[in-house]
């Protein structure tokens, strides 16, 4: 595919109708809660879109997201839309190559100054010095720093990017840092989750596409496309909740009911993302819908939320300690109340006899 | 998120740190307290202090039939948002799953609907008995900062937890953390205020009934 091809082009090289293709621009400003008029306006936007050059950046991660992302279940416009973009260097993908890789890293942003888009998963290490993840002798810090200052946008995809996740967890012993801590001014759009929903990145990519700009965030960075309501708000186990059915355990008649999960840690609640609007494999299913809580993953802080199995309403950490210290302190202090006052009470009564007499 | 944490970590263990130690300091100071000294024999034919005692804890829970008629708006008052807020608090899962964690018991609960609607109820009831304090001469003249602090500290739970429910004000995670931390202030002051009446109108009523048994009254 050459550079200057658009995505129209394309699309008929590969046999996709107009048609189809207008169908995927309703579906996607559906999906984004676009108006209607919109639809047509981004399909026509990403018809005419030259392929983006992307630079992806992978630090301290798992490789769980770029799995998410790039196998998808099956043959989709949205892979096709992948297979557009110009994907100039992925760390994880040309890791064999080497130097050369660097070099075309080198070379995409020095013909695509100031219009790439850097794609960032996990998060960068800043303890001493950011040893403690080096690629090709540079660490994570001068590699984003280097990689974002003539990007056109940002783009935090997982939860380790766009909040630390995991690397981040307490104690943090590698002082990791979020993507938007490092990158200054620059437009970024937050993707959490572990990992993110493949759609919600395609979705967020071809809106950039279409209109040259970044999607409506809220106030974490996420599109509110895609996180502007929590799993518990569209959770189809949310009757359950409401009429106080729950399940006890993964494998009591609750849980064999489908009852809600509330009571064995979900944390739905608080938990924005669009699993259970989406789902995952192709729409086949979600976590509660495989009968195991949310874990809140999409959420900044999730691994330091008291466990994943300890109800949202109870307290973060034991109280134990605390509670027998204070109890043994009330004690004494009433201990130490009333026999003050047995003293008065007894000098009072000795002066009292003293007067009598 | 933040704030939900600190509200579940950090403020929860501190202010139930200071219930716990608020509560025993003032019920051990009470019952630690010598007995009080008999100057006199009990008249002929009363009861014994136990019993008196319990006659008065329940038969006081009504007014006396002389001031039925007039007491009973806020007898009636008081009793609805008391049982009210006895059904949001034990009753509602999500605190029945809090209270699980720190007594290790727990109990069924009511469906969500029926709790909204007590709780809309004890709301309802709150500000009634805030408005009657505030139009009433007798009571606005009695009435301390102590009272109303302790109305609002009571108020401010439920009403938050009715809007983390109804989704109303800001984002569900920081409502229910202002919910938690408005429990926190509840907890806080509890001890050290009226709402200490919790445990001390036992106590109270209690002695109250001694006395008045000791001497023949009947209770």
């Amino acid at each position: 595919m050459k550079h200057d091809d658009n995505l129209a082009g394309e699309m008929q090289r590969r046999g996709v109708s107009r048609r189809a293709f207008l169908k995927f621009g309703s579906y996607v400003a559906s999906l984004m809660a676009l108006p209607p008029s919109a639809a047509e306006a981004l399909a026509e936007g990403l018809a005419a879109a030259r392929r983006q050059s992307v630079i992806w950046l992978s630090f301290q991660e798992c490789t769980g997201c770029t799995e998410s992302l790039t196998r998808s279940y099956a043959p989709t416009l949205e892979n096709l839309i992948f297979d557009f973009i110009s994907l100039d260097y992925h760390e994880t993908l040309m890791a064999v190559s080497g130097e050369a890789a660097e070099k075309a890293r080198e070379a995409a942003m020095a013909a695509n100054r100031g219009k790439y888009i850097v794609v960032v998963d996990g998060s960068v290490p800043m303890k001493d010095g950011g040893v403690y993840a080096t690629i090709g002798g540079r660490t994570n810090h001068q590699i984003l720093e280097d990689t974002v200052k003539d990007a056109f946008a940002v783009v935090a995809v997982g939860t380790c990017a766009a909040f630390g996740g995991l690397p981040r967890a307490n104690p943090n012993p590698t002082g990791a840092v979020p993507i938007s801590t490092l990158v200054g001014g620059k437009p970024l759009i937050n993707i959490s989750g572990c990992p993110p929903i493949p759609e919600a990145m395609t979705g967020a990519l071809a809106y950039v596409l279409s209109f040259g700009k970044l999607p409506e965030l809220d106030h974490l960075g996420r599109p509110k496309a895609f996180f502007g309501e929590t799993i518990h708000d569209r959770c189809y186990r949310r009757p359950f909740y409401e009429r106080g059915e729950f399940a006890d355990g993964f494998d009591d008649a609750g849980a064999r009911q489908g009852f809600c999960l509330y009571k064995v840690g979900c944390k739905g609640p608080v938990t924005y993302n669009s699993c259970a609007t989406m789902k995952w494999n192709g729409g086949v299913s979600f976590p509660i819908q495989s009968g195991h809580g949310c874990l809140g993953c999409s959420e900044p802080d999730f691994w330091d939320q008291g466990g994943f199995y300890r109800p949202l309403s109870t307290p973060l950490g034991a109280m134990g300690p605390a509670l027998a210290g204070a109890a043994l302190a009330g004690a004494a202090l009433g201990v130490g109340a009333a026999l003050s006052a047995r003293s008065h009470q007894k000098s009072y009564l000795a002066s009292a006899e003293k007067e009598k007499e | 998120m933040e704030l939900l944490a600190f509200a579940r970590g950090q403020a929860l263990t501190f202010s139930v740190a200071v219930f716990v130690l608020g509560v025993l300091w003032r019920l051990v100071g009470v019952l630690a307290l010598p007995a009080w000294r008999d100057f006199s024999p009990p008249r002929e034919g009363s009861a014994p202090n136990w019993l008196s005692a319990i006659r008065a804890i329940f038969r006081k829970m009504i007014p006396h039939r002389t001031f039925l008629k007039e007491g009973m708006f806020t007898t009636v008052n008081g009793y609805v948002f008391h049982f009210g807020l006895g059904v949001v608090v034990f009753l509602f899962v999500p605190h029945i799953l809090f209270l699980r964690s720190l007594f290790g018991v727990s109990w069924p609960g009511l469906p969500n609907g029926v709790i909204t609607g007590v709780g809309a109820l004890t709301a309802g009831s709150l500000l009634v008995a805030l408005a009657y304090r505030l139009t009433s001469p007798v009571l606005k003249l009695i009435s301390r900062p102590n009272d109303y602090l302790s109305w609002l500290l009571t108020f401010l739970p439920v009403a938050t937890g009715l809007a983390a429910t109804a989704h109303v004000g800001p984002r569900y995670e920081t409502m229910l953390a202002l919910h938690i931390l408005s429990v926190c202030a509840f907890l806080i002051w509890f001890p050290f205020g009226k709402l200490m009446h919790a445990f001390l109108f036992v106590l109270s009523r209690g002695a109250t009934g001694i006395r008045f048994g000791h001497r023949g009254a009947q209770l």
